[in-house]
């Protein structure tokens, strides 16, 4: 294996003193000139008309500068469609917003909600998805007849994936030894809940000048998606450390809209931070997600057809969820080899506030639900689950549709090594005991062990521009406009940098993750931080690089490939006494810029695999989650620190723990979340910590020169189907719907009576 | 709401927050303490100490945990008014402000990247150096016990609890 001075070394992070000292500053520490602060009067209606709205009260409070509803606020739409706009004559959720206000101050702003007088007509509600697409449901949108999102959204091309349809399967099925069905749902609607809430400072100035400082994982895709739909303005956006994301704050138009808005009617910047019950009643959730399945297969186990109706339920609108069933779609495929599949998506609206995009993208909810129906047939073969991912996972060679609807051929690598390591990691095979039977029983506590798996081709995702410029001084600086939302990638591409460059890497920077100075960046999403953005770096940095030694060729009396630099020197191989500083080169009024650019890749799939054990309390319901293993090929550690923290979070953000006790309880009869506040919602402490071990392999990995591969976003997705796995396997009884809290254990085992949980959505 | 009631007479309270003592005078206008507002949002608004975040401002995350008098305390649960006369320590506080340098605790965190996102991190800390005062040499239990109200989503726990205990070890017998 390659040595290298930084790769693969541990390095405090970048920002880390920062961090530690509270010198971070995230949005909600920013303060603007002149600002004022923004809140959004809420429905507290499922599904209603609004009549009036009385403002004159609210306005007549000293302080306050704006009040708008929807007839004052400007028409931008987001959502896919765009059928979402900044406020509504009509409400479709509890949480949809009303009214805007702008005034002096935050306290001011949230008194004048109260003075704000709403006419409703009240509409009835639906919020089962089945249920929303009968004939007699409310109907939400005039434009989505039957509630369901048209398929043919062309949110990444004219062939985006809708779908996995290939082969032949109803050949496929009568190929098949068995075929077994079954239904299952990911519908505990999660909230992936980073500790700082939605916050965005926005600034109107003149006719068309907007200027945005978003706490975002995405600040120019802000830019790159609204500034044209929003009149063609010259829009900046200054992007900041975001306190984590996990996708969810990607997007970011869900509150970066009503703040611009309220700024431009005011003249003056405005700052709008969501409380933490608007964060978990009024912002965006996980899909639901339930498959109806029917599995064909031999008796060896081999996967003769796979065919299903997919349900997806997106609530109140679709942020994007045709992107995340088109990413969904290609993981299916990528996680099961299969030549016959018929899986059809249907997207469905209901009046609960909107599902967004979280980490899994897709992938983890139809897994979650996809996963259990393939279980059914293991275990009628008496298959180990393992040797059936093993099996199944994608292999160098193997094809797949991906979420532009283009065949590509995989050219990556066979995950099987990681697997095996990853099970000897685990004492998989000592454990295992086959299907419902638990590993050991002590009492009336019964273990039992699951495995889950997932991966994604997006690592290879989308353009990447990057430029890196030296400076005199022997320092290089990144121009990219990436923000740093928790995974350390800031800090990586600098390694990168430093490593092609050989500087101290305290001497390479990252630019602010602002639009002015960056090229447009889609940001580090996907886990394409390492091979996309990361590739972009390192072509900058070799072309500053290639730059730097044609300016010194004459100085050095040598041609270009005869030189090497390191610590902001310049010499001749063979000859490193012939050496000049950097500065000779460019002058001291001078620098050098390299530019490197990524194209799309989505033949190099990465891949994830947890196994747990959980310890269930047949006499309390309750579920304990003993141990995770995850297993992984990376080709290549960048840091090994910041891997083993993104491994970890494989328990949160909506990830392992939403199959234990994580989720979103909606009322059926208000139609409101109960649970909108960190005492109800439930999360894990560092009180109950499972044991944590990981099998991380490096086999190096056809990407670029550091032979590495990003999977920091899947490692929570193969987790909630794992525990799934565990438990039914712990009591003896499949059970079919997340999380798994007690009385669903109760249920299943026979001891309380099954009851009708206001719970599911 | 329409108009705000005018009050006459100035109290005023004074706080010690990392050594500076402040005095502010309580009432409802621009540059005032309102018997409203919490100690977070006077550190934060009214001094500008934005080391000390607000995530769930209802007591239930820890992430705007500060010293007070020593002892971990809810900035968010706690009224500026009932800290008169009291100590509080912020992120922005610990360490040798005479040369500059962090507290052994906060090098720790930096050592074994205890952070993904950071947003937590100011709380955590303090929860810990609370217990280290208290408990110069923890066990990971009792670590575990005392960071049990502060949120982390990102799961830096387990990252979090090799910082501390390797800053414990590595403490001054005091």
């Amino acid at each position: 294996m390659k040595s290298y001075r930084y790769i693969g070394k541990s390095t405090p992070r970048k920002d880390a003193l920062d961090i530690v000292t509270g010198r971070t500053k995230f949005i909600a520490d920013l303060t603007v000139p002149n600002m004022l602060y923004g809140r959004i009067l809420r429905s507290p209606h499922p599904h209603a008309l609004i009549k009036s709205i009385d403002t004159a009260a609210a306005m007549r409070l000293p302080g306050v500068k704006a009040v708008l509803t929807h007839a004052d606020v400007p028409d931008w739409r987001a959502g896919f469609p765009h059928h979402v706009g900044i406020l509504d004559s009509k409400v479709r959720y509890v949480g949809a917003g009303v009214t805007l206000v702008a005034a002096e101050t935050a306290e001011i702003a949230e008194n004048a909600l109260a003075l704000i007088k709403v006419e409703y007509e009240l509409l009835p509600a639906v919020y089962d998805p089945e249920e929303a697409t009968q004939p007699n449901a409310p109907q939400l949108y005039d434009q989505f007849p039957g509630n369901v999102f048209p398929r043919d959204n062309l949110v990444f091309g004219p062939h985006t994936l809708n779908g996995v349809e290939m082969g032949d399967p109803e050949q496929g099925f009568a190929e098949a030894d068995f075929i077994v069905e079954g239904t299952y749902a990911y519908e505990n609607i999660p909230n992936p809940l980073p500790p700082e809430s939605p916050a965005v400072i926005a600034s109107w100035e003149g006719a068309d000048n907007l200027t945005v400082w978003l706490g975002s994982q995405g600040p120019q895709v802000f830019k790159a998606a609204f500034q044209r739909r929003m009149g063609s303005i010259n829009l900046v956006s200054y992007g900041s450390p975001v306190g984590a994301s996990y996708g969810a704050k990607y997007a970011s138009w869900q509150y970066a809209l009503p703040a611009a808005a309220l700024s431009k009617a005011t003249g003056r910047p405005v700052k709008l931070v969501y409380d933490k019950a608007e964060h978990l009643a009024a912002f965006t959730l996980r899909l639901g997600s339930r498959i109806r399945g029917k599995v064909g297969m031999k008796k060896d186990g081999t996967v003769t057809a796979m065919a299903g109706d997919w349900l997806v339920s997106s609530g109140a609108y679709s942020e994007c969820t045709q992107a995340m069933v088109a990413v969904g779609c290609g993981e299916a495929q990528l996680m099961l080899r299969c030549p016959n599949w018929s899986l059809k998506p249907q997207m469905v609206c209901t009046n609960r506030s909107a599902s967004g995009q979280v980490r899994g993208f897709g992938g983890q909810e139809l897994k979650c639900a996809l996963i259990p129906i393939l279980t059914l047939g293991m275990e009628q073969a008496g298959l180990d689950p393992v040797e059936f991912f093993k099996k199944h996972y994608i292999k160098p060679g193997d094809g797949f549709y991906w979420r532009e609807g283009k065949w590509w051929v995989c050219t990556g690598m066979d995950y099987s090594q990681a697997i095996d390591r990853g099970a000897a990691t685990f004492g998989w095979s000592e454990k295992w005991r086959g299907w419902l039977n638990s590993t050991a029983v002590s009492g009336a506590k019964r273990r039992g062990i699951g495995v889950g798996v997932h991966g994604n081709a997006d690592a290879g995702e989308d353009v990447s521009e990057v430029y890196v410029r030296l400076e005199p001084n022997g320092a290089a600086m990144i121009h990219c406009g990436i923000a740093e939302h928790g995974t350390g990638q800031r800090s990586s591409l600098c390694k990168m940098a430093a490593e092609i460059l050989q500087l101290p890497l305290d001497r390479v920077f990252v630019t602010p993750t602002d639009s002015l100075v960056n090229p447009i960046e889609i940001g580090p999403v996907g886990s394409r931080g390492t091979y996309a953005m990361g590739g972009a770096v390192i072509a900058a940095a070799e072309d500053a690089k290639r730059k730097l030694f044609e300016l010194m060729a004459p100085k050095l009396k040598a041609p270009p490939e005869a030189l090497e630099t390191i610590d902001g020197m310049v010499y001749v191989q063979d000859k490193p006494e012939t050496k000049l500083p950097w500065i000779k080169a460019m002058q001291f009024h001078g620098s050098v810029m390299g530019y490197g650019r990524f194209e799309s890749d989505f033949s190099k799939p990465n891949f994830m695999m947890i196994f747990t054990e959980v310890e269930v309390d047949t006499e309390t319901g309750k579920v304990e989650l003993l141990k995770v293993v995850g297993a992984t090929d990376v080709g290549q550690i960048i840091d090994p620190l910041s891997l083993t923290n993104q491994l970890n979070g494989c328990l949160g953000s909506a990830g392992i723990d939403s199959a234990i006790f994580e989720e979103t309880v909606l009322d059926r009869q208000l139609g409101r979340i109960m649970n909108a506040n960190m005492i109800d919602y439930k999360w894990r402490t560092f009180a109950e910590l499972p044991e944590m071990e990981h099998a991380i392999l490096e086999s190096p990995f056809s990407t670029h020169q550091f032979q590495a591969i990003g999977m920091g976003e899947i490692t929570p997705s193969p987790g909630p189907s794992a525990v799934l796995m565990a438990v039914s396997n712990a009591i003896g009884v499949r059970i079919h719907e997340y999380p798994l809290t007690p009385d669903k254990i109760l249920t299943a085992l026979g001891k309380t009576a099954p009851s009708e949980r206001m719970g599911k959505q | 709401m329409t108009s705000m009631p005018e009050k006459t007479t100035h109290s005023i309270i004074t706080l010690t927050v990392n050594g500076d003592e402040h005095a502010f005078i309580l009432g409802e206008g621009a540059h005032q303490v309102s018997p409203s507002h919490t100690l977070a949002h006077t550190l934060r608004e009214t001094l500008g100490l934005t080391g000390t975040k607000i995530s769930c401002d209802r007591g239930a995350c820890g992430c705007c945990t500060v010293l007070m008098d020593g002892k971990a305390v809810l900035s968010c649960m706690l009224l500026t008014v009932e800290c008169a006369g009291k100590q509080i320590t912020t992120i922005e506080g610990l360490g040798d402000p005479a040369t500059g340098a962090i507290d052994r605790l906060q090098q720790s965190f930096i050592d074994h990247t205890a952070f993904q996102c950071g947003f937590c991190t100011p709380g955590i800390i303090m929860s810990a150096k609370a217990l280290l005062n208290q408990n110069p040499s923890p066990t990971r239990e009792e670590v575990q016990a005392a960071l049990a109200g502060n949120f982390c989503r990102c799961i830096s726990h387990y990252h979090v609890l090799d910082a501390v205990l390797d800053a414990a070890q590595k403490g001054d017998p005091e």
